[in-house]
């Protein structure tokens, strides 16, 4: 076996082995953990594809970022992740049936009869100084600028989606409006309501029956 | 390493839309209550723009993934349209239920640009993107009374299903990518019409991407989202929901399947034909026994996309696609029609709303005509055009893609299509006898503002007027259709 089939192998067995915990670890932080291995694997597969770029951008971006902010939410909520898994063993023969069959299916069509190297040959090794990184920011920049910024659109999509259904101002904080207090007049803080005269109703006969009796006491 | 810079003409709709709605968001920062009309200068700037760009030339930029076509400019007026007899509908309403923050008004207007990126695409990654950029906008829309359980439950629901079809549709994409080593879809149809990619690998590829867009349609069997999300979302969201989204899914719909994968007819075709049963039946069946009139109109979503797809899939015969003009010209016409029924449906749900209460128990119509003759003489139109009653316009677009299915010899199809209707036509008929035989049961007379009034009013009459004259309509559809599907 050549040296990068069995670095392929080692790294595709914890990955699977890793994504495999991520589901039934008890402990979410050990999960989002196993994740985070997951992915570290999976940036050396395609490491291996020489897809260097691809592979840091994933290091950097998921297990750095993403999974950091995720393991911070873990933490700060107070999720009850018993009652979540609650009834993970009764599902849990129709999903593994259904995941057998999905892998089955995959191995049929995506196995060597139609992704092999004689169906889909093996590109022709680049030059020493050839830059994945490179490449990948020049048909980013023009090629694919259209989806790229229009990707930026999805993102800002995504903001005002959540701000939109999660900023609250508080009602119990005393907040000051400057531009109120500037723009106040004296006429609008004190309102002189002019108003008939009011007598005591004559022939309220409870009210006197009641201090009749008040009276007699 | 030449670049050169892409011409920007075709795109001015969307690149004008993009920078209003920046605008919008920065504008309604200072001045809150500018949303409205600001989102209503953007659909009417883009119509300028659209009809200013109109040509029948197909004009490809942004290196091919952008394409500008006849199709393209007639989905992204329709869309336009919709959107901002959408908005005007609502406005009253979200105003009396004080959720008519600018943020919808901008949702909105990201929505539509998603839209028109779909309707543009030339290429599995806008596609896709301009899918997902409409899906977001539409989850947060659909919760967009966060105070209200059912309308963040309906979000949820929709966010988790919209994002597992999401993931399916790619999938798809990424084997339909493995099998052709292409993205943009004018090399995907060549490279499938010469046989040069493995078709085991392509057709699960298409497995997945009928999924994806059946979902998207909201039909059977991926339609299990439709009832719950219609109902549970605000009324004037479904009022969107239901109208505008439906032709964007329409455009992925022939972007993909006859545009790209059109050699690979025979199959998409019968999956097509088993969705469109299964939604003849399921819908109008699950119609019937419904209270609630927007779960109603779900049902009857459903079983009308169903119809639609009765024209998309009888336009390839024998890998001959002498017939397919009128086939897809003939579903375009049905998802216009059906967008202009809806938008008249669920306007009249709004119209009988009123702050504190809503419209939407079937029983609610009861005795309409008694309060107000002429809105209920208006639903009298668009439940007959929506029965598929003669001389609406709803009777001419199930006409012309029953004509389609039969010239394409499915004559099974066309008969359950046929009794299905006129099992159909029993709940929208219900509705028309409580309007004019029952009493009322509240009073209250109709509050919504005078512009509403009108334009419902206009939107009622087209449905009776394009159904008195829809050749025109009908032929630009087949215009279209010509036009980009068949020599693009």
């Amino acid at each position: 076996m050549e040296f990068k089939t069995f670095v392929f192998y080692l790294l595709s067995t914890i990955l699977v082995l890793a994504a495999l915990r991520v589901v039934t670890a008890r402990n979410p932080v050990h999960a989002a953990l196993y994740l985070v291995l997951a992915f570290f694997n999976a940036g050396g597969v395609w490491l291996l594809l020489s897809a260097e770029f691809l592979a840091i951008t994933l290091v950097m971006v998921y297990v750095g970022a993403v999974m950091v902010l995720f393991l911070f939410v873990v933490m700060m909520l107070d999720i009850d992740f018993d009652r979540l898994r609650e009834g993970f063993w009764r599902y849990l023969p129709m999903g593994a049936l259904v995941g057998a069959l999905l892998v089955a299916e995959m191995t049929l069509v995506l196995g060597g009869r139609y992704f092999g190297l004689d169906a889909m040959p093996e590109p022709a090794a680049k030059a020493v100084d050839y830059s994945n990184t490179k490449e990948l920011g020049r048909v980013l920049y023009t090629d694919y600028v259209y989806p790229f910024e229009l990707a930026a659109f999805v993102l800002l999509v995504a903001m005002v989606a959540a701000v939109s259904l999660t900023l609250r101002r508080r009602r119990a904080g005393r907040y000051i409006a400057p531009e109120e207090q500037v723009a106040v007049r004296h006429e609008t803080r004190v309102t002189l309501v002019k108003m008939a005269v009011e007598k005591e109703p004559a022939g309220d006969e409870a009210a006197g029956v009641e201090a009749e009796k008040a009276g007699g006491q | 390493m030449n670049f050169v810079a892409p011409e920007l003409y075709p795109a001015t709709a969307e690149i004008l839309v993009a920078l209003m709605a920046l605008a919008l968001m920065l504008a309604t920062a200072f001045a809150r209550t500018l949303a409205y009309a600001l989102a209503q200068i953007t659909l009417a700037a883009a119509a300028f723009a659209t009809l200013l760009t109109l040509g029948a030339d197909v004009n490809h930029t942004f290196s091919g993934t952008f394409v500008h076509d006849l199709l393209g400019s007639l989905l992204k007026l329709a869309v336009y349209l919709a959107m901002a007899i959408a908005l005007l509908y609502g406005r009253a309403w979200l105003a009396a239920r004080r959720l008519d923050r600018p943020e919808y008004y901008l949702l909105a207007i990201l929505m539509t640009l998603g839209m028109m990126v779909m309707i543009d695409a030339n290429h599995l990654l806008t596609l896709y993107i301009g899918l997902e950029m409409m899906s977001l906008s539409l989850y947060a829309l659909v919760a967009f009374d966060r105070d209200a359980a059912r309308s963040t439950e309906a979000g949820m629901k929709y966010f988790v299903l919209g994002a597992l079809a999401s993931g399916l549709l790619l999938y798809g994409m990424s084997m339909v990518y493995g099998a052709t080593g292409a993205l943009e879809l004018p090399v995907i149809a060549r490279a499938v019409s010469n046989q040069s990619a493995s078709e085991p690998v392509l057709l699960l590829g298409l497995v997945f991407l009928v999924a994806g867009v059946s979902f998207k349609l909201g039909v059977a069997p991926f339609h299990m989202w439709v009832p719950d999300v219609y109902q549970g979302a605000p009324t004037a969201v479904t009022l969107i929901l239901a109208t505008a989204p439906k032709l964007a899914a329409l455009a992925l719909a022939v972007r993909l399947l006859p545009g790209g994968l059109s050699a690979l007819a025979a199959h998409w075709q019968t999956m097509l034909m088993l969705a469109a049963a299964a939604s003849l039946i399921l819908g109008n069946l699950a119609a019937l026994a419904q209270h609630n009139i927007k779960r109603m109109l779900a049902y009857s979503g459903i079983s009308h996309m169903g119809f639609m797809l009765l024209g998309l899939l009888s336009g390839v015969v024998e890998g001959k696609n002498g017939l397919a003009i009128d086939a897809y010209g003939g579903a375009l016409f049905y998802a216009i029609a059906y967008v202009l029924m809806s938008l008249a449906a669920f306007g009249m749900v709004i119209l009988l709303s009123r702050a504190g209460f809503e419209a939407e128990n079937i029983e609610d119509f009861k005795g309409l005509n008694r309060r107000s003759p002429w809105f209920a003489v208006l639903m009298l139109f668009v439940m007959f055009s929506m029965a598929g009653v003669p001389f609406f316009i709803g009777f001419f677009a199930k006409f012309a893609v029953l004509q389609s299915v039969v010239a394409a010899g499915h004559y099974w199809l066309a008969a359950l299509a046929v009794v299905m209707s006129v099992i159909g036509a029993f709940y929208y008929l219900r509705v028309v006898k409580l309007m004019y035989f029952d009493d009322p049961v509240d009073n209250a007379p109709l509050q919504a503002p005078a512009g509403v009034q009108v334009i419902l009013s206009l939107n009622g009459l087209a449905i009776a007027a394009l159904g008195l004259a829809p050749e025109v309509l009908l032929a630009l559809c087949a215009q279209a259709m010509r036009t980009s599907v068949i020599t693009g």
